[in-house]
Protein backbone atom coordinates (compact mmCIF):
# COMPACT_ATOMS: atom_id res chain seq x y z
CA UNK A 1 0.00 0.00 0.00
CA UNK A 2 2.59 2.57 0.89
CA UNK A 3 4.81 1.46 -2.44
CA UNK A 4 1.54 2.05 -4.16
CA UNK A 5 1.11 5.31 -3.07
CA UNK A 6 4.58 6.51 -2.88
CA UNK A 7 3.59 7.55 0.74
CA UNK A 8 3.03 6.38 3.88
CA UNK A 9 4.22 5.55 7.24
CA UNK A 10 5.35 1.84 7.17
CA UNK A 11 7.55 1.90 10.28
CA UNK A 12 5.07 1.72 13.16
CA UNK A 13 2.34 -0.03 10.97
CA UNK A 14 5.05 -3.13 10.88
CA UNK A 15 5.49 -2.82 15.05
CA UNK A 16 2.13 -2.48 15.61
CA UNK A 17 0.50 -5.36 13.35
CA UNK A 18 0.17 -7.83 15.82
CA UNK A 19 -1.71 -6.13 18.74
CA UNK A 20 -4.25 -4.88 16.10
CA UNK A 21 -4.48 -8.37 14.20
CA UNK A 22 -4.73 -10.28 17.88
CA UNK A 23 -7.21 -7.59 18.96
CA UNK A 24 -9.71 -7.70 15.49
CA UNK A 25 -9.43 -11.20 15.24
CA UNK A 26 -9.53 -13.08 19.02
CA UNK A 27 -10.38 -10.05 21.42
CA UNK A 28 -12.79 -7.81 20.07
CA UNK A 29 -16.56 -8.07 19.60
CA UNK A 30 -17.21 -6.40 16.60
CA UNK A 31 -20.25 -6.36 13.77
CA UNK A 32 -18.37 -4.40 10.54
CA UNK A 33 -21.22 -5.05 8.01
CA UNK A 34 -23.32 -3.14 8.56
CA UNK A 35 -20.96 -0.54 10.23
CA UNK A 36 -22.63 0.97 13.21
CA UNK A 37 -20.91 4.50 13.81
CA UNK A 38 -22.17 4.34 17.61
CA UNK A 39 -20.94 0.75 18.02
CA UNK A 40 -23.49 -0.13 20.37
CA UNK A 41 -22.93 -3.62 22.12
CA UNK A 42 -19.26 -3.42 20.64
CA UNK A 43 -15.85 -3.22 21.44
CA UNK A 44 -14.58 -0.27 19.84
CA UNK A 45 -10.56 0.21 18.99
CA UNK A 46 -9.39 3.88 17.84
CA UNK A 47 -5.97 4.58 16.65
CA UNK A 48 -4.41 7.86 18.23
CA UNK A 49 -1.46 7.65 16.07
CA UNK A 50 -3.37 7.66 13.06
CA UNK A 51 -0.40 7.84 10.71
CA UNK A 52 -0.02 4.14 10.73
CA UNK A 53 -2.95 3.95 9.26
CA UNK A 54 -2.16 1.18 6.38
CA UNK A 55 -1.98 -1.37 9.01
CA UNK A 56 -5.55 -0.80 10.17
CA UNK A 57 -7.08 -0.11 7.22
CA UNK A 58 -5.22 -3.64 6.28
CA UNK A 59 -6.94 -5.42 9.16
CA UNK A 60 -9.97 -3.74 8.48
CA UNK A 61 -10.50 -5.27 4.89
CA UNK A 62 -9.44 -8.54 5.98
CA UNK A 63 -12.18 -8.36 9.04
CA UNK A 64 -14.67 -7.72 6.85
CA UNK A 65 -15.33 -4.36 6.77
CA UNK A 66 -14.66 -3.06 3.04
CA UNK A 67 -13.05 -5.00 0.34
CA UNK A 68 -9.62 -5.62 0.56
CA UNK A 69 -9.12 -4.26 -3.34
CA UNK A 70 -9.89 -1.16 -2.13
CA UNK A 71 -6.41 -1.23 -0.16
CA UNK A 72 -5.05 -0.52 -3.97
CA UNK A 73 -6.72 3.02 -3.32
CA UNK A 74 -4.79 4.23 0.11
CA UNK A 75 -3.85 7.68 -0.22
CA UNK A 76 -4.97 8.29 -4.07
CA UNK A 77 -7.16 10.94 -4.94
CA UNK A 78 -10.93 10.06 -4.34
CA UNK A 79 -10.06 6.80 -2.02
CA UNK A 80 -11.92 6.43 1.22
CA UNK A 81 -8.65 5.35 2.65
CA UNK A 82 -7.30 8.87 3.65
CA UNK A 83 -3.69 9.39 4.26
CA UNK A 84 -5.06 9.20 8.09
CA UNK A 85 -8.17 7.55 9.19
CA UNK A 86 -11.44 10.22 8.68
CA UNK A 87 -14.57 9.33 8.67
CA UNK A 88 -15.31 12.29 5.68
CA UNK A 89 -15.79 9.47 2.88
CA UNK A 90 -17.60 7.17 4.81
CA UNK A 91 -14.66 3.90 5.42
CA UNK A 92 -16.36 1.62 7.60
CA UNK A 93 -14.33 1.17 10.55
CA UNK A 94 -13.29 4.71 11.27
CA UNK A 95 -15.36 6.48 14.36
CA UNK A 96 -13.23 9.24 14.24
CA UNK A 97 -10.40 11.20 12.30
CA UNK A 98 -6.67 10.83 13.64
CA UNK A 99 -3.42 12.80 12.76
CA UNK A 100 -2.94 15.14 15.04
CA UNK A 101 -1.06 13.21 17.67
CA UNK A 102 -2.85 13.14 20.97
CA UNK A 103 -6.20 13.62 20.83
CA UNK A 104 -7.49 9.58 20.36
CA UNK A 105 -7.53 8.93 24.42
CA UNK A 106 -10.01 11.62 25.06
CA UNK A 107 -12.81 10.56 22.50
CA UNK A 108 -11.53 6.99 23.19
CA UNK A 109 -12.78 8.33 26.99
CA UNK A 110 -15.85 10.17 25.47
CA UNK A 111 -16.99 6.75 24.71
CA UNK A 112 -16.14 4.96 27.02
CA UNK A 113 -18.28 7.46 29.17
CA UNK A 114 -21.17 6.65 26.89
CA UNK A 115 -20.96 3.00 26.97
CA UNK A 116 -21.57 3.41 30.88
CA UNK A 117 -24.36 5.55 30.75
CA UNK A 118 -25.96 3.41 28.11
CA UNK A 119 -25.29 0.03 30.17
CA UNK A 120 -23.17 -1.37 27.50
CA UNK A 121 -20.45 -3.50 28.99
CA UNK A 122 -18.37 -3.43 26.21
CA UNK A 123 -14.60 -2.32 26.01
CA UNK A 124 -12.93 0.67 24.37
CA UNK A 125 -8.67 0.38 23.76
CA UNK A 126 -6.90 2.90 22.46
CA UNK A 127 -3.28 2.58 20.61
CA UNK A 128 -1.15 5.59 20.97
CA UNK A 129 2.55 5.96 19.71
CA UNK A 130 5.28 6.36 22.59
CA UNK A 131 6.42 10.01 20.48
CA UNK A 132 2.45 11.34 20.99
CA UNK A 133 2.87 11.07 24.87
CA UNK A 134 4.98 14.32 24.20
CA UNK A 135 1.50 15.79 23.54
CA UNK A 136 0.11 17.43 26.54
CA UNK A 137 -3.84 16.42 25.87
CA UNK A 138 -2.64 12.59 26.06
CA UNK A 139 -2.06 13.24 30.22
CA UNK A 140 -5.30 15.76 30.41
CA UNK A 141 -6.89 12.64 29.20
CA UNK A 142 -4.92 10.47 31.57
CA UNK A 143 -6.12 12.27 34.68
CA UNK A 144 -9.52 12.69 33.77
CA UNK A 145 -9.82 8.94 33.72
CA UNK A 146 -8.29 8.20 36.59
CA UNK A 147 -10.83 10.61 38.37
CA UNK A 148 -13.88 9.21 36.78
CA UNK A 149 -12.84 5.49 37.64
CA UNK A 150 -13.23 4.77 33.64
CA UNK A 151 -12.11 0.95 33.98
CA UNK A 152 -13.88 0.03 30.20
CA UNK A 153 -10.61 1.34 28.13
CA UNK A 154 -7.85 -0.22 27.45
CA UNK A 155 -4.71 1.59 26.35
CA UNK A 156 -1.63 0.20 24.52
CA UNK A 157 1.47 2.10 23.66
CA UNK A 158 3.76 1.46 21.11
CA UNK A 159 7.40 1.56 22.90
CA UNK A 160 9.38 1.43 19.74
CA UNK A 161 11.66 4.17 21.07
CA UNK A 162 11.78 6.20 17.68
CA UNK A 163 9.97 9.12 16.35
CA UNK A 164 10.77 11.38 13.16
CA UNK A 165 13.88 12.85 14.14
CA UNK A 166 15.07 10.20 15.91
CA UNK A 167 15.29 7.81 19.20
CA UNK A 168 12.72 9.70 21.90
CA UNK A 169 15.27 9.72 24.42
CA UNK A 170 17.43 12.19 21.89
CA UNK A 171 14.15 13.83 21.11
CA UNK A 172 12.09 14.60 24.12
CA UNK A 173 12.98 11.94 26.87
CA UNK A 174 9.61 10.32 28.06
CA UNK A 175 11.41 9.07 31.17
CA UNK A 176 9.98 6.44 33.30
CA UNK A 177 6.74 5.61 31.70
CA UNK A 178 5.53 2.85 33.88
CA UNK A 179 6.08 5.85 36.86
CA UNK A 180 4.35 7.92 34.97
CA UNK A 181 0.92 6.46 34.00
CA UNK A 182 1.30 4.48 37.39
CA UNK A 183 1.78 8.65 39.52
CA UNK A 184 -1.68 9.57 36.89
CA UNK A 185 -3.87 6.75 38.58
CA UNK A 186 -3.52 3.81 35.90
CA UNK A 187 -2.92 0.43 36.19
CA UNK A 188 0.50 -0.03 33.99
CA UNK A 189 0.59 -3.68 32.41
CA UNK A 190 3.94 -4.19 29.69
CA UNK A 191 4.29 -6.87 27.10
CA UNK A 192 6.21 -7.74 23.77
CA UNK A 193 4.17 -6.39 21.50
CA UNK A 194 5.31 -8.76 18.79
CA UNK A 195 4.27 -12.48 20.93
CA UNK A 196 0.97 -13.25 21.21
CA UNK A 197 0.98 -15.46 24.06
CA UNK A 198 2.51 -12.05 25.93
CA UNK A 199 -0.51 -10.09 24.30
CA UNK A 200 -2.49 -12.83 25.36
CA UNK A 201 -1.97 -12.49 28.83
CA UNK A 202 -1.77 -9.02 29.14
CA UNK A 203 -5.43 -8.58 27.72
CA UNK A 204 -6.99 -10.76 29.87
CA UNK A 205 -5.55 -9.35 32.89
CA UNK A 206 -6.75 -6.23 32.00
CA UNK A 207 -10.15 -7.63 31.31
CA UNK A 208 -9.63 -9.23 35.10
CA UNK A 209 -9.67 -6.01 36.35
CA UNK A 210 -13.01 -4.38 34.94
CA UNK A 211 -14.89 -3.11 37.86
CA UNK A 212 -11.86 -2.23 39.97
CA UNK A 213 -12.44 1.54 38.65
CA UNK A 214 -9.20 1.78 37.40
CA UNK A 215 -7.75 2.39 33.58
CA UNK A 216 -5.44 0.02 32.21
CA UNK A 217 -2.49 0.96 30.18
CA UNK A 218 -0.19 -1.48 27.84
CA UNK A 219 3.49 -0.27 27.39
CA UNK A 220 4.01 -2.45 24.21
CA UNK A 221 8.00 -2.93 23.63
CA UNK A 222 7.87 -3.42 19.58
CA UNK A 223 9.99 -2.64 17.06
CA UNK A 224 9.50 -0.27 14.32
CA UNK A 225 9.26 -2.10 10.74
CA UNK A 226 9.22 -5.22 12.39
CA UNK A 227 9.77 -7.92 10.16
CA UNK A 228 11.79 -6.03 7.31
CA UNK A 229 15.63 -6.07 8.30
CA UNK A 230 16.60 -3.03 7.17
CA UNK A 231 13.40 -1.36 8.40
CA UNK A 232 13.71 -2.41 11.89
CA UNK A 233 14.75 -0.75 15.43
CA UNK A 234 15.21 2.68 13.12
CA UNK A 235 13.63 6.08 12.73
CA UNK A 236 14.57 6.37 9.10
CA UNK A 237 11.82 4.28 8.03
CA UNK A 238 8.94 6.26 10.23
CA UNK A 239 7.53 7.94 7.07
CA UNK A 240 8.88 7.07 3.66
CA UNK A 241 7.95 4.31 0.99
CA UNK A 242 9.69 1.68 0.03
CA UNK A 243 11.15 1.86 -4.19
CA UNK A 244 10.51 -1.55 -6.09
CA UNK A 245 13.59 -3.15 -4.96
CA UNK A 246 13.02 -2.43 -1.14
CA UNK A 247 9.83 -3.79 -1.49
CA UNK A 248 10.67 -6.70 -3.25
CA UNK A 249 13.51 -7.49 -0.72
CA UNK A 250 10.94 -6.84 2.14
CA UNK A 251 8.38 -8.91 1.15
CA UNK A 252 10.87 -11.55 0.23
CA UNK A 253 11.49 -12.03 4.32
CA UNK A 254 7.39 -12.53 4.94
CA UNK A 255 6.09 -14.96 2.40
CA UNK A 256 2.89 -14.88 3.82
CA UNK A 257 2.69 -11.42 2.05
CA UNK A 258 3.93 -12.21 -1.12
CA UNK A 259 1.96 -10.66 -4.14
CA UNK A 260 -0.02 -8.63 -1.60
CA UNK A 261 0.50 -5.15 -1.92
CA UNK B 1 -42.65 50.24 13.24
CA UNK B 2 -41.19 46.96 14.59
CA UNK B 3 -42.41 43.50 13.83
CA UNK B 4 -43.65 42.62 16.55
CA UNK B 5 -43.37 38.52 15.95
CA UNK B 6 -39.79 39.41 17.65
CA UNK B 7 -39.57 42.01 19.55
CA UNK B 8 -41.43 42.48 22.62
CA UNK B 9 -40.25 46.30 23.33
CA UNK B 10 -38.68 49.06 22.70
CA UNK B 11 -38.47 50.19 25.74
CA UNK B 12 -37.57 46.88 27.79
CA UNK B 13 -37.02 47.07 31.32
CA UNK B 14 -35.57 43.51 32.32
CA UNK B 15 -31.84 43.08 31.80
CA UNK B 16 -30.44 39.87 32.02
CA UNK B 17 -27.54 38.24 30.76
CA UNK B 18 -27.06 35.93 27.74
CA UNK B 19 -25.19 33.01 29.60
CA UNK B 20 -28.13 32.54 31.58
CA UNK B 21 -30.43 32.11 29.06
CA UNK B 22 -27.69 29.46 27.84
CA UNK B 23 -28.00 27.74 31.60
CA UNK B 24 -32.40 27.38 31.25
CA UNK B 25 -31.65 26.54 27.78
CA UNK B 26 -29.59 23.82 28.70
CA UNK B 27 -32.03 22.56 31.42
CA UNK B 28 -34.41 22.67 29.79
CA UNK B 29 -32.61 20.53 26.41
CA UNK B 30 -31.71 18.03 29.39
CA UNK B 31 -35.29 17.66 30.58
CA UNK B 32 -37.02 17.01 26.90
CA UNK B 33 -33.75 14.89 25.22
CA UNK B 34 -32.32 11.83 27.96
CA UNK B 35 -29.15 11.96 25.73
CA UNK B 36 -28.14 15.38 26.30
CA UNK B 37 -24.97 15.75 28.25
CA UNK B 38 -22.96 18.85 30.02
CA UNK B 39 -19.22 19.17 29.85
CA UNK B 40 -17.79 21.80 31.55
CA UNK B 41 -13.90 22.73 32.19
CA UNK B 42 -14.34 24.18 36.38
CA UNK B 43 -16.66 27.40 35.14
CA UNK B 44 -19.69 26.07 35.92
CA UNK B 45 -20.70 28.89 38.08
CA UNK B 46 -19.89 31.33 35.09
CA UNK B 47 -21.51 29.21 32.43
CA UNK B 48 -24.91 28.75 34.75
CA UNK B 49 -24.58 25.06 34.13
CA UNK B 50 -25.68 24.63 38.09
CA UNK B 51 -29.26 24.23 37.31
CA UNK B 52 -28.38 21.42 35.01
CA UNK B 53 -25.81 20.00 37.16
CA UNK B 54 -28.17 19.49 39.97
CA UNK B 55 -30.98 18.04 37.89
CA UNK B 56 -28.91 15.54 36.25
CA UNK B 57 -25.42 14.73 37.99
CA UNK B 58 -24.93 11.20 36.71
CA UNK B 59 -25.12 13.71 33.10
CA UNK B 60 -22.80 16.31 33.94
CA UNK B 61 -19.09 15.76 33.46
CA UNK B 62 -16.15 18.04 35.23
CA UNK B 63 -13.65 17.71 33.20
CA UNK B 64 -11.08 20.67 34.97
CA UNK B 65 -8.85 22.96 33.56
CA UNK B 66 -8.34 20.87 30.27
CA UNK B 67 -10.11 22.29 27.56
CA UNK B 68 -8.42 20.22 24.91
CA UNK B 69 -9.63 16.84 26.87
CA UNK B 70 -13.01 18.49 26.98
CA UNK B 71 -13.41 18.49 22.90
CA UNK B 72 -12.26 14.93 22.76
CA UNK B 73 -14.55 13.79 25.29
CA UNK B 74 -17.81 15.60 23.66
CA UNK B 75 -16.89 14.04 20.30
CA UNK B 76 -16.07 10.43 21.87
CA UNK B 77 -19.59 10.57 23.22
CA UNK B 78 -21.53 11.65 20.46
CA UNK B 79 -20.28 7.61 19.53
CA UNK B 80 -22.90 6.18 21.17
CA UNK B 81 -25.60 8.65 20.66
CA UNK B 82 -24.93 10.95 23.19
CA UNK B 83 -25.57 14.79 22.75
CA UNK B 84 -22.70 16.86 24.32
CA UNK B 85 -22.94 20.34 25.16
CA UNK B 86 -19.33 21.80 26.46
CA UNK B 87 -19.36 25.42 28.28
CA UNK B 88 -16.41 27.49 29.12
CA UNK B 89 -15.06 30.79 27.96
CA UNK B 90 -15.24 31.38 24.54
CA UNK B 91 -11.81 31.95 24.66
CA UNK B 92 -10.83 28.86 25.71
CA UNK B 93 -14.07 27.30 23.71
CA UNK B 94 -12.06 28.40 20.07
CA UNK B 95 -8.62 28.96 20.18
CA UNK B 96 -7.20 27.25 22.81
CA UNK B 97 -8.76 24.03 21.41
CA UNK B 98 -8.76 24.99 17.74
CA UNK B 99 -6.89 21.50 16.47
CA UNK B 100 -8.95 19.43 18.53
CA UNK B 101 -12.70 21.00 17.48
CA UNK B 102 -10.80 20.62 13.84
CA UNK B 103 -10.01 17.04 13.78
CA UNK B 104 -12.05 15.53 16.10
CA UNK B 105 -14.96 17.06 15.81
CA UNK B 106 -16.13 19.47 12.86
CA UNK B 107 -13.92 17.08 10.18
CA UNK B 108 -15.45 14.11 11.98
CA UNK B 109 -18.70 15.58 12.13
CA UNK B 110 -19.40 14.91 15.39
CA UNK B 111 -22.97 16.04 17.08
CA UNK B 112 -21.24 18.52 19.79
CA UNK B 113 -22.62 22.07 20.19
CA UNK B 114 -19.60 24.13 21.66
CA UNK B 115 -21.50 26.50 24.13
CA UNK B 116 -19.15 29.99 24.68
CA UNK B 117 -19.51 32.71 27.24
CA UNK B 118 -17.83 35.62 28.20
CA UNK B 119 -17.09 36.46 24.17
CA UNK B 120 -16.01 39.39 22.93
CA UNK B 121 -15.07 42.95 24.43
CA UNK B 122 -17.86 42.83 27.44
CA UNK B 123 -16.28 40.22 29.52
CA UNK B 124 -14.86 43.39 30.77
CA UNK B 125 -12.16 43.82 33.92
CA UNK B 126 -10.62 40.61 32.96
CA UNK B 127 -8.98 42.20 29.67
CA UNK B 128 -7.65 41.03 26.47
CA UNK B 129 -6.23 37.58 27.22
CA UNK B 130 -10.24 36.63 27.79
CA UNK B 131 -12.05 38.91 25.41
CA UNK B 132 -11.76 36.84 22.19
CA UNK B 133 -12.65 38.61 19.15
CA UNK B 134 -11.76 36.10 16.72
CA UNK B 135 -13.57 33.21 17.57
CA UNK B 136 -16.40 33.89 14.96
CA UNK B 137 -13.73 34.28 12.22
CA UNK B 138 -12.18 30.88 13.22
CA UNK B 139 -15.31 28.84 13.94
CA UNK B 140 -16.97 29.80 10.56
CA UNK B 141 -14.11 28.99 8.67
CA UNK B 142 -14.39 25.32 9.45
CA UNK B 143 -16.36 23.33 7.14
CA UNK B 144 -19.30 21.06 8.76
CA UNK B 145 -19.55 24.10 11.64
CA UNK B 146 -23.17 25.82 12.21
CA UNK B 147 -22.16 29.34 14.04
CA UNK B 148 -24.99 31.18 16.10
CA UNK B 149 -24.14 34.17 18.35
CA UNK B 150 -27.64 35.25 20.01
CA UNK B 151 -28.65 38.84 20.92
CA UNK B 152 -30.79 38.30 24.14
CA UNK B 153 -31.54 36.10 27.09
CA UNK B 154 -34.92 34.60 25.60
CA UNK B 155 -33.23 33.58 22.24
CA UNK B 156 -29.97 32.72 23.99
CA UNK B 157 -32.66 29.87 25.58
CA UNK B 158 -34.31 29.43 22.44
CA UNK B 159 -30.89 28.59 20.39
CA UNK B 160 -29.67 25.93 23.53
CA UNK B 161 -33.25 24.00 23.48
CA UNK B 162 -33.24 24.19 19.05
CA UNK B 163 -29.86 22.90 19.34
CA UNK B 164 -31.17 19.36 20.20
CA UNK B 165 -33.16 18.57 17.27
CA UNK B 166 -30.12 20.14 15.14
CA UNK B 167 -27.82 17.28 14.32
CA UNK B 168 -24.46 18.52 13.86
CA UNK B 169 -21.37 20.44 15.21
CA UNK B 170 -22.07 23.72 16.22
CA UNK B 171 -20.48 27.09 17.91
CA UNK B 172 -23.18 29.11 20.11
CA UNK B 173 -21.43 32.39 21.01
CA UNK B 174 -22.90 34.20 24.09
CA UNK B 175 -21.36 36.55 26.66
CA UNK B 176 -21.64 37.66 30.38
CA UNK B 177 -23.17 41.16 30.99
CA UNK B 178 -26.77 41.79 32.12
CA UNK B 179 -28.45 42.84 28.86
CA UNK B 180 -32.19 43.87 27.94
CA UNK B 181 -34.17 41.22 27.36
CA UNK B 182 -35.69 42.59 24.07
CA UNK B 183 -37.44 39.13 21.99
CA UNK B 184 -39.89 37.48 22.83
CA UNK B 185 -39.66 34.23 24.66
CA UNK B 186 -41.99 32.52 21.54
CA UNK B 187 -40.27 34.43 18.86
CA UNK B 188 -39.80 33.02 15.81
CA UNK B 189 -36.71 31.20 15.46
CA UNK B 190 -35.57 29.37 13.10
CA UNK B 191 -31.28 28.68 12.45
CA UNK B 192 -30.14 29.94 9.37
CA UNK B 193 -32.96 31.68 9.13
CA UNK B 194 -32.07 35.80 9.65
CA UNK B 195 -34.98 37.90 11.86
CA UNK B 196 -36.23 40.85 9.82
CA UNK B 197 -36.35 43.15 13.66
CA UNK B 198 -38.03 45.98 11.49
CA UNK B 199 -38.72 47.03 8.16
CA UNK B 200 -37.33 50.09 6.18
CA UNK B 201 -35.99 51.11 2.56
CA UNK B 202 -33.45 53.09 3.57
CA UNK B 203 -30.48 51.42 4.66
CA UNK B 204 -29.43 47.51 5.87
CA UNK B 205 -28.55 46.96 9.28
CA UNK B 206 -27.39 43.03 10.05
CA UNK B 207 -26.79 42.79 13.54
CA UNK B 208 -25.54 39.88 15.76
CA UNK B 209 -24.98 39.16 19.37
CA UNK B 210 -25.27 42.09 21.80
CA UNK B 211 -25.08 44.32 19.06
CA UNK B 212 -28.71 43.62 17.66
CA UNK B 213 -29.83 45.43 20.24
CA UNK B 214 -27.98 48.42 19.80
CA UNK B 215 -28.84 48.04 16.51
CA UNK B 216 -32.61 48.74 17.10
CA UNK B 217 -32.20 51.28 19.21
CA UNK B 218 -30.00 53.26 16.12
CA UNK B 219 -33.05 52.40 14.20
CA UNK B 220 -35.33 53.93 16.49
CA UNK B 221 -33.50 57.21 16.77
CA UNK B 222 -33.20 57.10 12.87
CA UNK B 223 -36.65 56.86 12.24
CA UNK B 224 -37.19 59.91 14.42
CA UNK B 225 -35.29 62.04 10.76
CA UNK B 226 -37.35 60.30 8.65
CA UNK B 227 -34.27 57.61 8.08
CA UNK B 228 -35.93 53.96 7.86
CA UNK B 229 -33.38 51.13 8.40
CA UNK B 230 -33.89 47.63 7.29
CA UNK B 231 -33.30 45.83 10.79
CA UNK B 232 -31.86 42.24 10.50
CA UNK B 233 -31.10 39.88 13.81
CA UNK B 234 -28.07 37.69 12.45
CA UNK B 235 -28.40 35.34 15.20
CA UNK B 236 -26.95 32.36 12.86
CA UNK B 237 -23.94 33.19 11.23
CA UNK B 238 -23.19 30.35 9.18
CA UNK B 239 -24.65 28.98 7.70
CA UNK B 240 -25.61 32.63 6.16
CA UNK B 241 -28.86 33.89 5.27
CA UNK B 242 -27.68 35.41 1.73
CA UNK B 243 -31.46 35.47 0.46
CA UNK B 244 -32.47 37.76 3.16
CA UNK B 245 -29.36 40.36 3.28
CA UNK B 246 -29.66 40.04 -0.70
CA UNK B 247 -33.54 41.02 -0.97
CA UNK B 248 -32.47 43.44 1.71
CA UNK B 249 -30.05 45.25 -0.24
CA UNK B 250 -31.49 45.33 -3.65
CA UNK B 251 -34.07 47.98 -1.97
CA UNK B 252 -31.70 50.00 -0.22
CA UNK B 253 -28.39 50.19 -1.66
CA UNK B 254 -26.96 50.90 1.68
CA UNK B 255 -25.41 48.46 4.43
CA UNK B 256 -23.93 49.10 8.06
CA UNK B 257 -22.44 45.90 9.95
CA UNK B 258 -22.20 45.73 13.50
CA UNK B 259 -20.78 43.24 15.61
CA UNK B 260 -18.58 42.40 18.47
CA UNK B 261 -15.67 40.95 17.27
CA UNK B 262 -12.50 41.88 14.85
CA UNK B 263 -13.45 43.43 11.43
CA UNK B 264 -11.66 40.49 9.82
CA UNK B 265 -12.76 36.92 9.63
CA UNK B 266 -16.56 38.03 11.49
CA UNK B 267 -19.83 38.88 10.27
CA UNK B 268 -19.28 41.91 8.19
CA UNK B 269 -16.55 39.14 6.22
CA UNK B 270 -19.11 36.81 5.40
CA UNK B 271 -21.65 40.16 4.14
CA UNK B 272 -19.37 41.83 2.39
CA UNK B 273 -18.14 38.37 0.39
CA UNK B 274 -21.93 38.22 -0.21
CA UNK B 275 -22.30 41.40 -1.59
CA UNK B 276 -19.38 41.66 -3.60
CA UNK B 277 -20.58 38.12 -5.41
CA UNK B 278 -24.22 38.78 -5.32
CA UNK B 279 -25.82 42.55 -4.85
CA UNK B 280 -22.64 45.29 -4.55
CA UNK B 281 -23.62 47.94 -1.89
CA UNK B 282 -21.90 50.49 0.05
CA UNK B 283 -20.65 48.94 3.20
CA UNK B 284 -19.49 50.37 6.78
CA UNK B 285 -18.64 48.15 9.45
CA UNK B 286 -18.71 48.73 12.75
CA UNK B 287 -16.43 46.41 14.81
CA UNK B 288 -12.77 46.18 16.46
CA UNK B 289 -9.93 47.11 14.09
CA UNK B 290 -7.46 44.88 14.87
CA UNK B 291 -7.05 45.87 17.87
CA UNK B 292 -6.78 43.55 20.83
CA UNK B 293 -9.26 44.57 24.24
CA UNK B 294 -8.47 45.92 27.50
CA UNK B 295 -9.83 46.07 31.21
CA UNK B 296 -12.99 48.11 31.68
CA UNK B 297 -16.29 47.99 31.83
CA UNK B 298 -18.38 46.59 29.27
CA UNK B 299 -20.31 49.89 28.86
CA UNK B 300 -16.73 51.82 28.79
CA UNK B 301 -14.70 49.32 26.25
CA UNK B 302 -18.00 49.00 24.20
CA UNK B 303 -17.84 52.94 23.76
CA UNK B 304 -14.39 53.03 23.51
CA UNK B 305 -14.31 50.96 20.68
CA UNK B 306 -17.30 52.05 18.96
CA UNK B 307 -19.79 49.48 19.58
CA UNK B 308 -23.07 50.93 20.53
CA UNK B 309 -26.10 52.68 18.74
CA UNK B 310 -24.59 56.05 18.84
CA UNK B 311 -21.90 54.67 16.62
CA UNK B 312 -24.01 52.53 14.16
CA UNK B 313 -26.18 55.82 13.15
CA UNK B 314 -22.62 57.21 12.81
CA UNK B 315 -21.91 54.52 10.10
CA UNK B 316 -25.18 55.21 9.16
CA UNK B 317 -24.52 58.61 8.05
CA UNK B 318 -21.66 57.38 6.84
CA UNK B 319 -22.84 55.02 4.17
CA UNK B 320 -25.92 57.62 3.40
CA UNK B 321 -24.11 60.21 2.15
CA UNK B 322 -22.93 58.17 -0.82
CA UNK B 323 -26.17 58.77 -2.57
CA UNK B 324 -26.60 57.28 -5.55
Amino acid sequence: MVHGASSGHPGGSLGCTDLVVKLYFDRMHVVPEPFNMDGAGEDLFFLSNGHISPMWYSVLARRGYFPVAELATFRKLNTRLQGHPATEEGLPGIRVASGSLGQGLSVALGAAQAKQLNGDDRTVFTLHGDGELQEGQIWEAAMYAAHHRIDNIVSFIDCNGQQIDGPTDDVLSLGDLAAKWSAFGWRVLTCNGHDFEDLDRVIKEADAARGSGIPTVVLMETAMGRGVDFMEGTHHWHGIAPNDEQLAAALAQIPETLGDY
Amino acid sequence: MVDSRFISSTTPTEKKDTRSGFGAGLLEAGRRNDQVVGLCADLTGSLKMNAFKDAFPERFFQVGIAEANMMGLAAGMTIGGKIPFTGTFANFSTGRVYDQIRQSIAYSDKNVKICASHAGLTLGEDGATHQILEDIGMMAMLPNMTVICTADYNQTKQATEALVDHHGPVYLRFGRPSVPIFLKEDAPFTIGKAQNLMSGNDVTFVATGHLVWEAVQAALALRERGIHADVFNYHTIKPFDAAALIESVKRTGRVVVAEEHQKAGGLGSIVARTLAEHQPARMEHVAVDDQFGESGTPAQLMEKYGLNAEAIVAASERVLQVRG
